[in-house]
């Protein structure tokens, strides 16, 4: 089943609210997927610095020890925000490479699991209200933001398996649905040096968005490519640093509903995802059609 | 009058109200309000009761409905009034997928658009779409009615049986087995009835209307049809 929410604000001044009303929305969605449940908030960045959303193994993890280690090794200040199993590392844009490596050399097994401008990415096995709670989602601010909660089907209930997928800086994906050509499309898309690190299918999709930019297209236009090479049902909802994009397959077997009003869109699988929002009587609200790319992007 | 209010009063409870009226001939005024999108209200209800519900629905509104008319100002998800078997179940917004489906009778009114699936697996059922329907509507129906006022998606009335359709606007494809038929005038007749029972005034036509059916080539088998049954 699964079920996802996205928020996308026009009006900057309910950005303060953000996590606010993801989480209203992500607790009614835990029906639909009480596996796991995950979520990427686009904040505060400037383009200076990257953001890089680090998970650990244990919940113990010491990420502040971690930072000081990193800023020693690269010579210069490191910000951390902690938030549990992850944290949100922020360094300058040219010291990113540098400290991928130092990281990738830790003993621990440390995931980079997004990385870009604005846009942090949590995920976790457990009821969606519990992640939502564990992360604190409703203290956390920002422009637009995703949120996934999952009944896995295709691979099995990991934090690796969890939504949302990374697709590219700044990028990530939620999906409904499930993929039945993801073997073949991983394995071709393995020769072209995409990597793969789960048998989910989701993955498969966001790698195809990945490799389809690489290869010099735009996400709408890797959107709507992938109605041709993606085999399957699905909803997708894309984020980005500055937007966010659904896109439903041609038979539209999984439930979607948008609303819109003067101060948000939001995204529910179901009307009762929204029905929390402020303003949502007068809102209007509509099914998006199948095989339609439908996006919403602020000025840069 | 009755006055639900979701808000206050558990859904299971005011559906358990709803069937402790079956049996009951009077005719009273319910109004449920604050549905805030929630499945399944007024499902199962089989009494003469005048229900309005003042808001968005989920899944399966009305479903099942026998007796009671049922409005519901806003929209609904999927499957509004499925399986209805008499009634009238009138849907001022739009519909999701599979509105009607399987409905055995009585009217279905939808005053905004229909997504996919429109009346799939009609066995009797009237519905009145005054929008557009989205692809697959129509597939598999056995009897009943499909009255579009809007365009129709891809494949209308796939493997269609005996229902009618009758589309003013333009239709992307029709399914297979299904094609124009003549318009007579006992199809007007029927089709002026609907849309008088909906709400539709003398402006909009009759002649308007195609009409669309089925070839009756699928549905008894024929060996030169083998690949088609696939």
């Amino acid at each position: 089943m699964c079920g996802i929410v996205g928020l996308f604000l026009k009006n900057p001044a309910l950005e303060p609210k953000l996590g606010e009303l993801m989480t209203g929305m992500l607790a009614t969605m835990c029906d639909r997927g009480p596996d796991s449940a995950g979520f990427a908030v686009y904040g505060k960045g400037d383009a200076a610095h990257v953001k890089l959303t680090l998970r650990a193994a244990s919940s113990d993890y010491d990420f502040g020890a971690l930072a000081g280690r990193l800023s020693s090794a690269l010579g210069a200040p490191i910000g951390v925000a902690l938030h549990g199993t992850h944290a949100v590392l922020t360094l300058p844009c040219e010291l990113e490479q540098k400290a991928r490596a130092a990281i990738a050399d830790e003993p621990e097994d440390i995931k980079i699991v997004g990385a870009g401008t604005r846009m942090e990415l949590y995920k976790e096995v457990g009821r969606p209200d519990a992640v939502a709670e564990r992360f604190k989602l409703s203290e956390m601010a920002g422009s637009h933001g995703i949120a996934h909660t999952r009944m896995a089907t295709e691979s099995a209930v990991t934090t690796n398996g969890a939504h949302p997928f990374s697709t590219g800086r700044d990028q990530c994906l939620v999906h409904n649905g499930s993929l039945s050509n993801h073997n073949s499309l991983r394995r071709a898309m393995s020769h072209s040096g995409i990597k793969f690190e789960t048998e989910n299918d989701t993955e498969v999709a966001a790698g195809y968005l990945t490799w389809r930019m690489q290869e010099g297209a735009s996400l709408g236009e890797a959107l709507k490519e992938s109605l041709e090479d993606l085999d399957g049902f699905y909803t997708f909802v894309v984020g980005t640093e500055n937007g966010f994009g659904v896109l439903r397959d041609p038979i539209a077997c999984k439930p979607a509903i948008l609303a819109e009003t003067d101060d948000y869109v939001a995204f529910g699988s179901e009307y009762r995802a929204l029905a929390s929002l402020p303003g949502i009587e007068k809102a209007k609200v509509w099914e998006p059609e199948p095989a339609t790319v439908y996006f919403w992007e602020r000025p840069a | 009058m009755k006055v639900v209010d979701l808000d206050v009063t558990p859904l299971r409870q005011l559906n358990r109200m709803l069937h402790d009226q079956k049996g009951a001939a009077d005719t009273d005024m319910w109004r449920i309000v604050n549905p805030r999108g929630l499945h399944a209200i007024a499902a199962g209800v089989d009494a003469p009761l005048t229900i309005e519900i003042d808001g968005n629905v989920g899944y399966y509104c009305a479903g099942m409905n026998q007796l009671a008319k049922i409005t519901i100002n806003g929209s609904a998800g999927t499957g509004v009034a499925e399986n209805m078997m008499s009634g009238r179940v009138h849907v001022k917004g739009d519909a999701s997928q599979s509105a009607g489906a399987t409905g055995c009778g009585g009217l279905l009114v939808i005053d905004g658009n229909a997504s996919a699936r429109c009346g799939i697996s009609n066995r009797g059922i009237d519905i009145v779409v005054k929008g557009n329907v989205g692809h697959m509507s129509g597939f598999m129906a056995q009897a009943g009615t499909l009255v579009v006022l809007g365009d129709a998606g891809e494949a209308l009335g796939d493997s269609i049986y005996e229902a009618r359709l009758f589309v003013r606007g333009s239709v992307k494809s029709l399914g297979a087995d299904c094609i124009e038929k003549a318009l007579a005038d006992t199809h007007k007749a029927q089709l002026r009835a609907l849309l008088d029972a909906s709400g539709v005034g003398s402006e909009i036509d009759v002649n308007e209307f195609k009409r669309y059916g089925s070839a009756r080539q699928l549905y008894n088998f024929k060996i030169d049809n083998l690949e088609a049954y696939g």
